[in-house]
């Protein structure tokens, strides 16, 4: 019964979508951490998603293949006082943009959503299905 | 009469499996939605089903009276073809999966699931009274 599939690929979305959220919430929190346990300043971390074969009838879920650090430039601010500071005053601080997290954020909890609604419908074919012949 | 049995209640049997396969393959759509360069898939129904009925309609089995006769191709019978879905509207990443499409299509496969197993069930209820007069 291929309908029991779409639990599989419903919750390997919700799965992916979760991590998703995750590291959104990692990236929000640490916006302004101007050190972290290597020393240096957070770097913003980016979900990579794949597709994921869950069956041989062509269809197929998701997973998340890595979670990459964002290469773009650290921002400079200047704060000649914070201990962090260069010579020139700067402070190299994290590369998060908090716009495009919102977003993502945004975007991840409305595809948990569609995953949670495509698992009730399927939860409700497969009961309709046994009530087959009652 | 056995066979009788089995002829009422292949088409909606058939048709059903096709049903749950689109649901399975229209649920990979959506999870897939936020994946880079991931195409959207559908099946053909009515052509799938057109295909199955007239598969299932025959004998199980061909005779052949030299080892020279071709057999048809071995299972796949539950596999329709595979279709890409044209996008109305190109993305950046090359994702080919329209969310309001394929909710859209989602439910409406759904209807038609339970529709079919509303139909199977009057046939069986049919056929109960039949049995118990």
């Amino acid at each position: 019964m291929s309908l029991f599939n779409v639990f599989d690929i419903a919750s390997s979305a919700m799965a992916a979508q979760s991590q998703r959220l995750n590291v959104v919430a990692s990236n929000l929190s640490n916006a302004d951490s101007a050190t972290s346990s290597n020393g240096q300043p957070y770097r913003a971390r980016q979900v990579v998603f794949a597709t994921a074969d869950v069956s041989a009838q062509g269809a197929s879920g998701v997973k998340v293949a890595g979670v990459t650090e964002d290469q773009s430039p650290m921002k400079k601010i200047y704060e000649p006082k914070h201990p962090l500071a260069d010579k020139e005053g700067y402070v190299t601080m994290p590369n998060v943009n908090v716009v495009e997290e919102m977003v993502n954020m945004i975007s991840a909890s409305r595809s948990y959503q569609n995953s949670v609604d495509m698992m009730n419908t399927a939860k409700t074919l497969l009961l309709k299905t046994l009530t087959l012949g009652q | 009469m056995i066979s009788k049995l089995d002829e009422t209640l292949n088409f909606h049997h058939q048709a059903l499996n096709l049903r749950t396969q689109r649901q399975q393959i229209l649920a990979g759509n959506i999870a897939n939605a936020d994946v880079p360069q991931f195409k959207a898939r559908d099946i053909d129904f009515s052509k799938a089903l057109k295909a199955a009925q007239s598969q299932g309609a025959g004998s199980t089995a061909l005779n052949v009276t030299s080892p020279r006769h071709l057999l048809p191709a071995a299972g796949g019978s539950a596999g329709a073809d595979l279709l890409y879905r044209l996008p109305h509207q190109d993305s950046v990443d090359g994702n080919t999966v329209d969310m309001d499409v394929e909710r859209a299509q989602f439910a409406d496969n759904a209807i038609h699931v339970e529709a079919n197993l509303t139909f199977l069930n009057s046939q069986l209820k049919a056929m109960l009274a039949a049995i118990q007069g």
